[in-house]
C-alpha cells in the first residue's frame, strides 16, 4: 500500500450459506478523495462496506487498511434499545468524550439544538444526521456513509451532500459512500464504483454514467434524466436554501 | 434483631448494590432470558458440586462459565434463533441437574432452598462471598462501562469504534453468572432474574441518562431487599419470594408515573 491510500481491497467475493453476495470487487479508497458505490437493490454495497469496516471477514480476496486507520461510520439505520434513557449528547460522546468536538460537530451537522433530546423520539432526517455528527466525533481519517440521504427530501440531499465535500474539503477526511442513484451524489464525488455483485464500471461520474453496463443496470431512461438534469440548473442553493448562480462549469441553461 | 437477620441483610444489600448496574444493561440488551437459563443451570452445578463434594458457589460459577461459551458457539453455528437454544441450554440443564441430584440420595438435599432460597442458610462464609463477589462485579463493570454502554446502544457503531465487542460481551456474560453464584441461596436460582430486571425496569421512567438508570435501579433494588427481608421476617414468608413480590410491587407503582 502506498501512503496515500486507506483501504486497498482485492479480488473480494463474500459468500453468506452458500449465497455469493460479491466476486471479484477489487475496492481503493485514497486519502482525501470521495468514492461513491452505486447499485441496485441486492447489488452487495452494504456487503462491501461492511467489508471496509471490517465488520465481516471476505470469503475470497484481501482487504488492507492504514495501520492506525479511524473510521467514522455513518449506518443505514439505527436501532438502539427502547428502554435505555439517551439522549442525543449522550450518544454523540459514546465514542469520544470531547466537548469541542462536540460542539464543532454538532454546529456543522445542524444539530445543536437536538442535543438534550431522547434519541428515540427523533424524525427519520435528525436521526440521520446526528448520525452523521456521531461518525465525525473520533475525527476520522475515512467516512464511510451508507446511504447517507436516505429519508431525506430532494433539497436536503443536495445540502447534504455539498456538506459532506465540504467535510472533505475542510477536514481532508476520505469518503467512501454509499447511494443507489447516480442522479444527485455526481457533483459530489471524484470516483464512482457500480456494483451489481460484480464492478460493473467504475470511474469518474461522468464517465460512468455513459458507460453501456451502467446503462444496463439502471436503463437509458435513468441516463436521459441525467442529462436533462445537469443541463437545467443555472443555480445552486446554500445550506440555507438561498439561491446562488453555479460556478461557470455548470451554468448552461 | 436475630443474628440469621442481619446476615440476610448484608446479604441483600450486597446483592442488590451490583444487581441494579448489571440489571440495567440486561434489560437494554434483551437478555433477561439468558440470565434465566443461567440461573437454570446452576442447578445442574448445585449437583454436580454434591457429587464432586466441592464449593458449590465455584461449580455453578464454573457450569454457568461453560454454558455461556456454548452458548455463544451455538449461536455462531447454528441456524436456531437464541431463544430456542437458551430454551434447550435452560431446561436440558435443569433437567440433568435434577437427575444428577437424584443420585445423591445419600446426601439429603433441600431442593426448595436452592429453587427459591433459604435466608435461615445464610452463614457468615455466604455474607463474604456475596460481598467479594459484588464487589468484583462493580470493579470489573466500572472498568468496562463505557465499551460496555457503548456496545449496548448499537454493536456495530461500537465495533467501528474499536470496542472489541465479543470480548466485553463475554465479559459482561460471566458478571451475570458471577451474580448467580453468588445470589442463588439467598433469592434462589427460579427468581434470580427478577432481581436483576425488576428494580432496572421500574428505574426506567425515573431516568435521563444510563447512569442515572443504574443507580435508582440500585436503590429500588436495596428497598426490595430490605422491604422483603422485614416482611419475611414479620409473616414468616420465604426470603426470596418476599423480595421479588416487594419489587413488583414496586414496579408496578413506578407504572404509574407517565411515560416519557
Amino acid at each position: 500500500m502506498t501512503a496515500d491510500q486507506l483501504l486497498l481491497g482485492k479480488g473480494l467475493g463474500v459468500t453468506i450459506r452458500g449465497r455469493q453476495l460479491l466476486r471479484h470487487v477489487d475496492i481503493e479508497v485514497s486519502r482525501g478523495r470521495i468514492l461513491t458505490v452505486i447499485g441496485p437493490n441486492g447489488a452487495g454495497k452494504t456487503t462491501l462496506v461492511r467489508l471496509a469496516l471490517g465488520l465481516i471477514a471476505p470469503s475470497t480476496g484481501t482487504i488492507k487498511r492504514a495501520p492506525g486507520l479511524r473510521i467514522g461510520y455513518m449506518p443505514q439505520n439505527l436501532s438502539l434499545p427502547e428502554s435505555m434513557p439517551l439522549n442525543v449528547r449522550q450518544f454523540l460522546t459514546l465514542s469520544n468524550n470531547d466537548s469541542a468536538a462536540l460542539q464543532r460537530n454538532v454546529a456543522e451537522t445542524g444539530v445543536a439544538k437536538l442535543l438534550e433530546r431522547p434519541m428515540q423520539g427523533l424524525s427519520g432526517g435528525e436521526t440521520q444526521r446526528v448520525l452523521l455528527a456521531r461518525a465525525l466525533m473520533r475525527s476520522p481519517d475515512l467516512l464511510v456513509l451508507d446511504e447517507p440521504v436516505q429519508g431525506i427530501d430532494v433539497n436536503g440531499q443536495s445540502e447534504l451532500y455539498r456538506l459532506i465535500v465540504r467535510l472533505r474539503d475542510e477536514r481532508g477526511c476520505a469518503v467512501l459512500m454509499v447511494s443507489h442513484d447516480l442522479h444527485l451524489v455526481m457533483a459530489a464525488t471524484d470516483e464512482v464504483l457500480c456494483i451489481n455483485q460484480h464492478v460493473c464500471c467504475s470511474g469518474h461520474p461522468d464517465a460512468v454514467s455513459q458507460h453501456p453496463a451502467y446503462l444496463d443496470l439502471f436503463g437509458a431512461i435513468d441516463a436521459e434524466t441525467l442529462a436533462v438534469y445537469t443541463h437545467h440548473h443555472d443555480h445552486q442553493h446554500n445550506l440555507h436554501g438561498e439561491v446562488v448562480r453555479g460556478d461557470g462549469e455548470r451554468r448552461h441553461g | 434483631m436475630d443474628d440469621f437477620m442481619l446476615r440476610a441483610l448484608a446479604a441483600g444489600l450486597g446483592l442488590s448494590l451490583v444487581s441494579g448496574p448489571l440489571g440495567v444493561f440486561v434489560v437494554w440488551q434483551r437478555m433477561a432470558y439468558f440470565g434465566d437459563t443461567l440461573a437454570h443451570s446452576a442447578l445442574l452445578g448445585i449437583a454436580l458440586g454434591l457429587l464432586f463434594e466441592v464449593n458449590l458457589q465455584l461449580s455453578v460459577l464454573v457450569l454457568a462459565l461453560f454454558i455461556a461459551v456454548g452458548l455463544l458457539a451455538l449461536q455462531h453455528r447454528s441456524r436456531l434463533a437464541s431463544d430456542t437454544l437458551l430454551g434447550i441450554l435452560a431446561h436440558g440443564s435443569l433437567a440433568i441437574g435434577l437427575v444428577a441430584i437424584s443420585f445423591r440420595d445419600d446426601v439429603r438435599v433441600d431442593l426448595l432452598a436452592y429453587l427459591f432460597g433459604d435466608i435461615l442458610a445464610v452463614g457468615d462464609a455466604d455474607v463474604l462471598w456475596i460481598w467479594g463477589g459484588g464487589l468484583l462485579c462493580l470493579l470489573i463493570m466500572a472498568a468496562i462501562w463505557r465499551r460496555l454502554l457503548n456496545l449496548s446502544v448499537n454493536a456495530e457503531l461500537a465495533a467501528v469504534d474499536g470496542v472489541q465487542t465479543t470480548g466485553i460481551k463475554f465479559i459482561f456474560m460471566l458478571l451475570v453468572a458471577l451474580v448467580i453464584a453468588v445470589a442463588m441461596k439467598i433469592v434462589g436460582v427460579l427468581l434470580i432474574t427478577a432481581l436483576l430486571i425488576i428494580p432496572a425496569a421500574a428505574a426506567q421512567r425515573f431516568s435521563r441518562s444510563p447512569e442515572q438508570m443504574a443507580l435508582i435501579a440500585t436503590m429500588v433494588g436495596t428497598v426490595a431487599v430490605m422491604i422483603g427481608l422485614f416482611g419475611s421476617l414479620l409473616l414468616d414468608t420465604p426470603a426470596g419470594p418476599s423480595i421479588v413480590t416487594a419489587a413488583t410491587i414496586l414496579f408496578l407503582l413506578s407504572q404509574l408515573r407517565p411515560a416519557r
